[in-house]
């Protein structure tokens, strides 16, 4: 009972505000172009022809913070580098989401030592981790799903309280 | 973490002309974060108008303290950290610092493993070349060269992925030889790379040799003469592109490549577009190479029978216990090497990559240190693009083909 029942016929879906908005937001989302090392070879990989990662709606990379909403870290953040990936983190507009990809951007990887941040997440905040050194392609793009799955379970609620 | 530091313009007095303090000139920074860069370096520019001036790289974004972290690992397990130095030549570099390492123990290569050797790392040279070409692509707005290069690129991955078991940081040479002999199928997926690549090269050509927007962005700029090539040591197809038959597979050869017939493209123009053509040019060496290699591949041990230094076939463990001590000692020990300093040099891609490595009686070395062609290749930079545009510096820089993580280490 109720409208959709009634509105059956004439193709209208109906939904909450939160879903569509989520929807919205998976479908296009904007990474930013942004290599560090190794892995930023892989991520060029995953967007050229044989993976492809425009299926996914992320054809388009942005040189500019100020377009993106997804800053992808691919590779290793040097303690020169930290400051930087940080400034660029805070000149993205809201809402934003990083994904640390590989070893090095998640944990250090293979570079325990002086000149490397353990991970990036002392830097900005992550949300997803992608394993491998580098990872493959389809790594990355599985990454990129689990973020999706992860937006849209967003609440406008929480991201109020986040953001302010 | 380091904060970023406002800078006055007092601090760059020594680097940048009069002009700029009075405001006449204006200061540009491009980088660290630039789709042009390739990768995370910084030029600070001098501009007047739209005409560089001055141009200062700022380098050290990537530094990943490699060379220390070796310091700390045995021979074989520094070996990981030579693939991420330079991460468009994961093979160079592994040859580069096995090299060395056989050449200060003093181990032989057996003549299969030399030629699987050549043919992995000629495959790379040219993958990396696939990268630079694509990426020359996307910086002049060819954005269908890199959809083409990287194509290409997949191709030759799968043939790492089915010979080490990892597309990019295979590893896969390994002191004494190479870490295990190539599967049945290695044969045929490089004939059939051999084949089609040669009908690619055409294509790419047709694509960009002639294109008048293509050449018109790249002739005649940042041209580089032999004094100031040869006084910065500046090399590979740089220096071959300004003149100079330097190619140290030709002029000093190793792993077996005087044996194979191929030419050194040389060119005397020295500008971009110059260095375009000889890299395309090495593209059809390298298969002349490949060709030649795998047809005349040897049979035979893929490794040295130096059980001190080559850890025993996993068949053996089971059944001798001295292959078992071996094992064993190789992979908690190490094995030491002598207190002497070597020097070793490969052609990379991108030109002369050295290893001094210094033993000092022990398992782990005293020090490493990588001569790295993209760090001589970049001190030029500031030398050839004097003059130009600002929307031309972006075509210099991407046909002096540097890699970050060649320059910072």
């Amino acid at each position: 009972m109720g409208v959709e029942q009634k509105l059956g016929d004439m193709g209208v879906v109906t939904t909450t505000l939160e879903n569509v908005v989520n929807w919205s937001r998976t479908n296009a989302m904007w990474p930013m172009l942004f290599g560090l090392a190794c892995c930023a070879i892989e991520m060029m990989a995953a967007q050229a022809s044989n993976y492809d990662m425009s299926r996914f709606g992320m054809e388009l990379m942005r040189a500019s913070p100020r377009q993106s909403d997804l800053m992808i870290v691919a590779g290793r953040v040097s303690k020169k580098m930290g400051p930087v990936l940080r400034r660029l983190y805070d000149q993205m507009p809201e809402p934003k989401w990083v994904i640390a990809m590989g070893d090095c951007a998640s944990c250090g990887g293979v570079f325990n030592n002086y000149a490397i941040f353990q991970g990036v997440d002392e830097v900005v905040p992550v949300d997803v981790y992608v394993a491998g050194c580098p990872p493959r392609p389809e790594a990355l793009i599985h990454g990129v799903l689990t973020l999706y799955e992860k937006v849209k379970g967003e609440k406008f609620k929480d991201l109020a309280e986040k953001y302010g | 973490m380091t904060q970023i530091e406002e800078v006055s313009i007092e601090q760059f007095k020594h680097l940048v002309s009069e002009r700029a303090l009075t405001g006449e000139t204006m200061l540009l920074n491009m980088g660290p974060q630039h789709p042009s860069t390739h990768g995370v370096l910084r030029l600070l520019l001098e501009l007047d108008g739209e005409t560089v001036i001055n141009c200062i790289p700022d380098i050290g974004y990537l530094h990943t303290g490699i060379e220390k972290n070796m310091e700390a690992k045995t021979y074989q397990k520094a070996e990981v950290m030579t693939d991420r130095l330079d991460y468009m030549n994961p093979m160079g570099n592994n040859l580069a610092y096995v090299m060395a390492v056989e050449k200060l123990v003093d181990l032989d290569v057996p003549v299969r493993a030399q030629a699987i050797r050549v043919i992995l790392v000629e495959l790379q040279r040219i993958a990396s070349h696939l990268v630079w070409l694509g990426s020359v692509g996307l910086d002049l707005a060819a954005m269908s060269m890199f959809l083409y290069c990287f194509r290409e690129r997949e191709q030759i991955l799968d043939i790492f992925e089915l010979v080490s078991g990892q597309r990019m940081m295979t590893t896969y040479i390994r002191p004494g030889g190479v870490w295990r002999d190539v599967p049945v199928e290695f044969e045929k997926a490089v004939r059939d790379f051999l084949k089609i690549f040669p009908k690619r090269i055409d294509e790419y050509e047709t694509l960009l040799t002639k294109n008048p927007l293509f050449v018109d962005r790249m002739v005649g700029l940042g041209i580089l003469d032999v004094k100031t090539a040869l006084s910065y040591g500046v090399t590979g197809p740089m220096l071959r592109a300004s003149g100079v038959n330097w190619d140290l597979r030709k002029s000093r050869p190793y792993m077996g490549y005087e044996q194979y017939d191929f030419n050194v493209p040389v060119l005397t123009e020295g500008d971009t577009y110059a260095r375009y053509l000889v890299r395309m040019q090495e593209f059809r060496e390298s298969l002349k190479i490949i060709e030649q290699a795998l047809n005349k591949l040897p049979f035979g041990p893929v490794h040295s029978e130096n059980r001190k230094f080559v850890p025993p076939p996993r068949s053996e463990i089971g059944v001798s216990m001295e292959a078992l001590i071996h094992h064993f000692k190789l992979w908690t020990e190490g094995f030491p090497a002598p207190d002497a300093s070597i020097y070793s040099a490969v052609e990379s891609p991108r030109g002369e990559l050295g290893v001094l490595l210094a033993g000092d009686g022990g398992p782990k070395p005293r020090r490493v240190h990588m001569r790295t062609p993209s760090f001589d290749n970049l001190a030029v930079l500031p030398e050839i693009v004097k003059g130009h545009l600002v929307a031309d510096l972006v075509a210099i820089l991407a046909s002096v083909d540097i890699v970050l993580g060649d320059i910072d280490r």
